[in-house]
């Protein structure tokens, strides 16, 4: 039987959610990692998940661009399925980009030409235009002056923003970060949460896995709190700091403020 | 024994002065019959290694891809030829082809009406050193590949690259990097290896001397000049190489020395 074209998507409307997750579940063998997680993200908004390791978080944002394939559910971004075999994956990464806990910047390319390469060779896009776009991301990422350093010659703080600029090439209109200042010593998470806060006060749509409670309270609209697979508790983040009502959350919460 | 040559030929002045003074017989240097004939073998090792080389070093990026495919036939298939080629002997492989395969072939009629193998033995030589050589480099290339993360490709499949994207610009580019060392020796051994040729005829550089030296009689002179010869011909090979090697060398990644 040959594979029927995917049914057109219905136009994303800005007043819809960007992203649908509904009832999502995966399974890594007979272990379930998700158990069907449930969450709407609007345009424009920061949402953070917490909680803590191996409760899920990392692989749900993972499954919002296709890197992890779900096993049953659904995600849509801008109404479009994720979880459809026919789904054209470049259109998906397009519109959302991503940031990883090791940075995960290409070793044998200059700070400028990471930010470069996709835009190049992924969209065919004209080298001079996306090379002054990229110029700009350097400099937004405050690290002018570093466009010909290469990854291995850059602080950890240094390749995180350049990675954030890489991804923000793409034009992306959501972002996700995968507990992007996990492997930073203290003094330099800040300047990549700085990066963060910006962007999210630019109204783009950022989803973050993340540790940091302080700037999930500042930073976020609103916040997931998952644990073993589902989503405990969901609430705008000063209810859920000051008021949690779960044990589980109170628990979590309870032993790292 | 005569060796009169004209005053301008200066290499050749010095051939007859060393005969004269030394007894050494270097007829490569005074006589222009060999000189033509070790001339032309030299070129025609160069030859042989730089189409291989060329080759193998295709089979080898192409082989190594193909291993990482997602059909299992393709894998088997690679696999399969790579056992094939490193479980034989290259002598053995090079008789094989122009020996067993080249009879099955059909042959061709040439200008003058003869009937000619459908490959020279030339080609054959070449088919037969890509293959072999180039069995090596996938494994070489396999090992390279390999060392690039998983993550690192995560993240290129998050910029939107397609597999083959991801092999071409991010992976192939650091594999390549990480596998020059091991690179460098396999090329070395495959230059060496030209010098089986010899056993179908093809005139290279250990060809061309076994007949300078049986029509001369000035064997132990040959020997050395061969040796030395090949000793010129891998050094130049290997100075070469650890030129790319130094070129493609990042800072902060791996063993770069910076630029």
């Amino acid at each position: 039987m040959a594979a029927a074209p995917a049914p057109a998507a219905p136009a994303w409307t800005p007043d819809e959610p960007i992203i649908r997750v509904t009832d999502v579940h995966k399974s890594f063998g007979s272990f379930e990692v998700l158990k069907g997680m449930s969450m709407d993200v609007r345009k424009g908004e920061a949402i953070c998940i917490i909680g803590p390791s191996g409760s899920g978080k990392s692989t749900l944002i993972r499954c919002m661009n296709a890197l992890v394939d779900i096993t049953k559910g659904s995600i849509t971004v801008e109404n479009q399925e994720v979880n459809d075999p026919n789904l054209d994956k470049l259109k998906l990464r397009r519109k959302v980009g991503m940031v990883f806990q090791q940075y995960n910047l290409f070793p044998h390319k200059t700070a400028l030409q990471n930010v470069m390469m996709a835009p190049i060779n992924v969209l065919k896009q004209d080298k001079k235009e996306v090379e002054e776009r990229a110029r700009k991301l350097i400099a937004k990422v405050r690290l002018t002056g570093k466009e010909n350093s290469y990854p291995g010659e850059l602080s950890g703080g240094q390749q995180q923003r350049v990675a954030i600029a890489r991804s923000l090439a793409m034009r992306p209109d959501i972002m996700l970060f995968d507990e992007v200042t996990a492997a930073l010593d203290p003094e330099t998470v800040k300047e990549v949460l700085v990066t963060i806060r910006e962007l999210a006060e630019e109204g783009m749509t950022c989803i973050l896995v993340t540790h940091e409670m302080k700037f999930a309270r500042d930073v976020a609209d609103h916040i997931y709190f998952t644990d073993k697979g589902v989503i405990v508790e969901h609430a705008p983040p000063e209810e859920f700091f000051d008021n949690p009502k779960d044990e589980r959350t109170k628990t979590f919460l309870g032993q790292i403020l | 024994m005569a060796c009169d040559v004209a005053p301008p030929d200066v290499i050749a002045a010095a051939g007859c002065w060393i005969l004269d003074h030394t007894g050494v017989n270097l007829t490569i240097l005074h006589d222009e019959f060999d000189r033509r004939r070790f001339v032309s073998g030299i070129g025609m090792t160069i030859w042989l290694s730089v189409v291989s080389l060329f080759f193998s070093l295709i089979i080898g990026v192409v082989g190594a891809w193909a291993q990482g495919s997602d059909y299992k036939w393709i894998r088997r298939l690679i696999n399969g030829f790579i056992v094939v080629f490193r479980n034989t002997p290259p002598l053995v492989q090079i008789f094989f082809f122009y020996f067993g395969i080249s009879t099955l072939l059909p042959s061709v009629e040439d200008d003058v009406g003869m009937r000619q193998p459908l490959f020279s033995n030339i080609q054959w030589a070449i088919f037969s050193l890509s293959l072999f050589a180039g069995a090596f480099n996938i494994e070489i290339f396999r090992s390279g590949i390999e060392a690039v993360p998983n993550s690192t490709k995560e993240a290129a499949a998050a910029l939107g690259y397609t597999r083959l994207g991801t092999y071409l610009h991010i992976v192939l580019p650091l594999a390549i990097r990480v596998c020059l060392p091991a690179l460098n020796n396999n090329l070395v051994n495959l230059l060496k290896t030209t010098s089986l040729a010899y056993a179908i005829a093809v005139p290279e550089l250990l060809y061309a001397s076994k007949n300078i030296w049986t029509d001369a009689q000035n064997v132990p002179t040959m020997m050395v000049v061969l040796l030395l010869t090949y000793v010129a011909l891998v050094g130049v090979l290997v100075w070469a190489m650890n030129a790319w090697e130094r070129s493609m060398a990042i800072p902060g990644f791996g063993q770069g020395r910076g630029r």
